[in-house]
């Protein structure tokens, strides 16, 4: 009996999950006369018109390129300067350590809102603007802070003898680190790669305004798609669905980890 | 875990510094740069002291802007703390294809894109061609979110709890998997009923978790900007201004820098304090019951 | 108090279980009397928690009867049997007070608040633990927390049986022996049935009256420490009980007489012909050297000295054998024999002892 109500319960809220997202693919499988003048549960004339608009389509399919550019470069940035920070925060005492621990992590409180004028003067005056670069940069904002967190978690579970025991037998730091430490963070950096991957691939505000053609992110392509016809809801629902099928991905691959990943190596 | 001293961890930290100062020191100097400044065009500045500060804290815009905000951030978090915990007692525990397709369905939401939640909810809801705005029209409720204020608060406010309930419902997910299956078989033998397995065993072990799903809402929905924005962009009138769509409005949409600059400047320091509050009372409590 | 009857009882965590090795608990059938301690000795993965949790109403076995006092209660749940189960990690509700703690099955049951006052500060005085009644149990050690639960166990005067699931696996080893000792004294002090499932010798002799030796999904042997010690059923029981074990050696036998690679020995009785694999079983402690060249020759590689006596390791061509001798033997070169006190010698046949 209990089982059966859990499932319930679960079957219940994975439906108020989903009906919305049906909705968008329903709608992209739909045309334009379809949407506007039936209402229907399905599509009734099927269509990947809206879908093949996309495909063929530079300023549609670049705005993915360009998005999966930046959060690849967030991602690698982020990670490359939050595993020697972390560590350090880990394993040792230093000036201001709790400080500079505490002020990292208020940037992760930052509204977006604040910096996204500043930031957009910033990179113009470097020349940056943009460029994906500019995009990963910004994103640094709240995803280093998250990544040192999370990683200096995953490293205070992993005890200090084994750095002690690594050195005496002859490891330098960097081998060290590459060879011992690293594989026994794996998950650790795992989950912080896949928050960098989601709050740079999920942001919109700082990416729109720090591009305009060149590094334009899909979603910006999409808020600011409106034709000359008004809006073209099968493309925009299409090009829905196509965003989150890279998230859906992530997600698949990680599904076994994701438990102990939410719990950011804390419990 | 002992810490040794050590002065050379500096350079450790150094890269995270750099980088850190790049993108949000120099850009916040920025800031407080223009919150103490008045322009008439041509790039001339003249210092005007706390003034914008001041007129911010007694504009209305403002105070109409942070009443919305925290009505807003209250609500969601009444509604999403309880349903996310409830939910995740009701997840599957033993691994599974069941179990699997509960946690990679119940993740989703969280990886979609803002603006696209936002487009998404927004088809959804509307009278014409969306499943929501349709069923309502049709049993005879006026639902219409882009004139009527009740019904964009409605809109904003299950989309948030359908785009972010997931959070709670994973963290708290993962702090009832650290509970080993013994604490359940102890708690049968003493004849525990169900609420007090919840109240005595479950809940002190998802407090940690807890802490980090309350403090990560409260942020991130002070913080929201696209997905009201591409919803109903604020409005009808300012219904649905929040905090961050005012602010960008100020500065991006009128180009008032200074007002805007300190609005930011405060809007921050109000997230830092209320976040500095939620994080001290939690610590503190956790002492108290040691 | 019950006395518990295991009826052909099996258990399976397949399905459909084909063979005897699906089973992690093989046929049993087993009287557990009032009142009395017992220990379930054996290695991990022996089927000695699957035991447990059948008898404590957590696990449904696959086949045959759990019997409460000739009452059927193999498919009742642990609440109606009314047992106690102490586990391998402390158990307490980290934000109740120890009072609190004790309490919580009492209240549950929906008892007079008198009632529950007298009965926690009764097993709070049993288990010496009335001076931190009012503090969080949280932040408590292992060995307190551990009390805790046992007390959780007592507060209720009906129990039907106490059960232990390596509940001192965690606790530090100081304390181990304490606690140890205050079970055993509870144990004469209230008569509930116990019983206590462990990997630890030690544990199990010093607490059990019975201890039933278990090795992949079977009992091997129910008896007494010094039946354990003295004529171990299977050879398992041999070398799993004392330390070191049982030195076992292929040998054949023929009337009282055991003949290892060409060696006699003479044994206490005559025995009949026997079948199948043949060894000859004895403790370290029932072997001595010697110097007399009509013993069985042997090879010593290594002397350990225990402080309160030595382990000689030597060996008899490939088999290794283990001598305890006492402290004050002198071992001398020319002591390359070992003599054997034939009235300690066990014959066994394909691994089960050979009445004699």
């Amino acid at each position: 009996m209990k089982i059966n109500t859990s499932a319930l319960v679960m079957i219940l809220y994975i439906l108020f999950l989903m009906l919305p997202i049906y909705w968008l693919i329903n709608m992209s499988l739909k045309t334009n006369q379809e949407i506007l003048n039936t209402f229907s549960l399905w599509p009734n004339e099927l269509t990947f018109d809206n879908y093949i608009v996309i495909f063929t389509d530079p300023s549609w399919y670049g705005g993915y390129l360009n998005s999966i550019t930046y959060v690849v470069m967030n991602t690698v940035i982020s990670l490359s300067v939050a595993l020697p920070a972390a560590y350090a925060f880990s394993r040792y005492r230093f000036m201001g350590d709790k400080h500079l621990f505490f002020w990292l992590l208020t940037n992760r409180m930052a509204p977006p809102a604040v910096f996204a004028l500043p930031f957009f003067q910033l990179y113009s005056s470097v020349g940056l603007f943009d460029t994906h670069i500019a995009v990963a940069l910004a994103h640094t904002l709240f995803n280093v802070p998250l990544a040192v967190w999370i990683l200096e978690g995953f490293m205070r579970s992993v005890p200090k003898e084994i750095d002690e025991t690594a050195y005496i037998d002859g490891y330098g730091f960097f081998t060290f680190f590459r060879k011992i430490f690293m594989p026994l963070i794996a998950s650790g950096i795992g989950v912080a790669a896949f928050f960098c991957f989601m709050f740079s691939w999920v942001e919109l505000l700082l990416s729109r305004t720090l591009t305009s053609v060149d590094a334009k992110s899909i979603a910006a392509t999409m808020t600011r798609t409106v034709s000359a016809s008004g809006l073209d809801w099968g493309v925009l629902a299409a090009a829905g669905v196509l965003t989150i099928v890279p998230g859906a991905l992530v997600i698949y691959f990680v599904r076994n980890h994701i438990a102990k990943g939410f719990a950011l190596g804390r419990v | 875990m002992k810490k040794t001293q050590n002065q050379k961890a500096w350079f450790m930290v150094l890269p995270v510094l750099l980088l850190v100062a790049f993108s949000a020191i120099i850009p916040l100097m920025t800031v407080v740069n223009y919150s103490v400044q008045d322009t008439f065009g041509n790039n001339e500045f003249f210092w005007v002291g706390l003034e914008w500060f001041e007129e911010i804290l007694h504009s209305e815009r403002m105070h109409d802007a942070l009443r919305r905000q925290i009505i807003f951030t209250l609500i969601i978090m009444t509604i999403e703390i309880p349903l996310g915990i409830f939910v995740a007692l009701n997840m599957p525990k033993k691994s599974g294809l069941w179990t699997s397709l509960c946690l990679v369905l119940v993740a989703l939401p969280l990886l979609i894109p803002w603006n696209v939640v936002g487009t998404i909810w927004q088809i959804f809801g509307r009278v014409d061609i969306g499943l929501l705005g349709y069923t309502l029209d049709y049993i005879g409720i006026n639902y219409n979110y882009t004139q009527d204020a009740t019904a964009a608060w409605f809109t904003i406010i299950i989309m948030d709890v359908w785009h972010w309930t997931s959070l709670v419902v994973l963290l708290s997910y993962a702090g009832l998997k650290s509970i080993p299956d013994d604490y359940y078989q102890a708690a049968k033998i003493d004849q525990a009923s169900r609420w007090n397995v919840f109240r005595y065993i479950e809940l002190p072990k998802m407090k940690g978790v807890l802490l980090i799903a309350i403090l990560l809402r409260f942020m991130d929905s002070f913080m929201i900007y696209t997905e009201p924005f591409v919803v109903t962009g604020g409005g009808p009138g300012n219904a649905t201004t929040l905090l961050s769509i005012d602010l960008v409005k100020m500065a991006i949409g009128q180009f008032d820098l200074g007002p805007a600059a300190a609005f930011s400047l405060i809007y921050f320091l109000v997230i830092l304090l209320i976040s500095w509050v939620f994080y001290t009372v939690m610590i503190n409590s956790d002492k108290g019951n040691g | 108090m019950a006395k518990i009857t295991l009826s052909n009882l099996a258990h399976s965590y397949t399905k459909n279980p084909k063979s005897q090795s699906d089973y992690a608990l093989k046929t049993l059938n087993h009287v557990w009397d009032d009142g009395a301690a017992y220990a379930l000795l054996g290695p991990s993965g022996c089927g000695k928690t699957t035991l447990l949790n059948i008898i404590s109403g957590l696990l449904t076995p696959s086949s045959g009867q759990v019997l409460f006092d000739d009452k059927d209660v193999t498919n009742k749940g642990t609440t109606e049997r009314n047992i106690a189960q102490i586990f391998q990690f402390p158990v307490v509700y980290d934000t109740m007070t120890v009072r609190d703690n004790l309490a919580f099955p009492l209240k549950n049951r929906e008892l007079t608040t008198d009632y529950i006052d007298q009965r926690v500060s009764d097993v709070a005085r049993m288990i010496e633990i009335e001076d931190i009644l009012d503090k969080k149990a949280m932040n408590l050690t292992a060995d307190i927390k551990q009390k805790i639960s046992l007390g959780r166990g007592l507060v209720r005067e009906d129990v039907n049986a106490v059960l232990f699931d390596e509940p001192l696996t965690v606790i530090d080893p100081h304390m181990k022996w304490k606690l140890r000792t205050q079970l055993k004294s509870l144990h004469r002090q209230l008569g509930h049935t116990m019983i206590y499932v462990t990997h630890d010798q030690t544990e199990a002799l010093t607490f059990a009256d019975k201890v039933v030796v278990m090795s992949e999904g079977e009992v091997v042997q129910i008896g007494t420490p010094t039946e354990l010690f003295e004529k171990p059923a299977h050879t398992f029981v041999g070398y799993f009980i004392g330390s070191p074990g049982m030195n076992i050696l292929p040998a054949s036998v023929q009337g009282d007489r055991a003949n290892i690679n060409g060696h006699d020995v003479k044994l206490n009785t005559e025995y009949a012909k026997i079948d199948g694999k043949i060894e000859l079983g004895i403790r370290p402690e029932f072997i001595s050297l010697s110097s007399d060249p009509t013993n069985l020759p042997i090879k010593i590689n290594r002397v350990e000295d225990v402080g309160h006596h030595k382990i000689i390791r030597a060996s008899h061509q490939d088999h290794d054998i283990n001598i305890i001798s006492s402290e004050d033997t002198e071992i001398s070169a020319n002591m390359r024999y070992v003599a054997f006190d034939k009235t300690r010698l066990n014959i066994y046949a394909d691994d089960w002892l050979v009445e004699q």
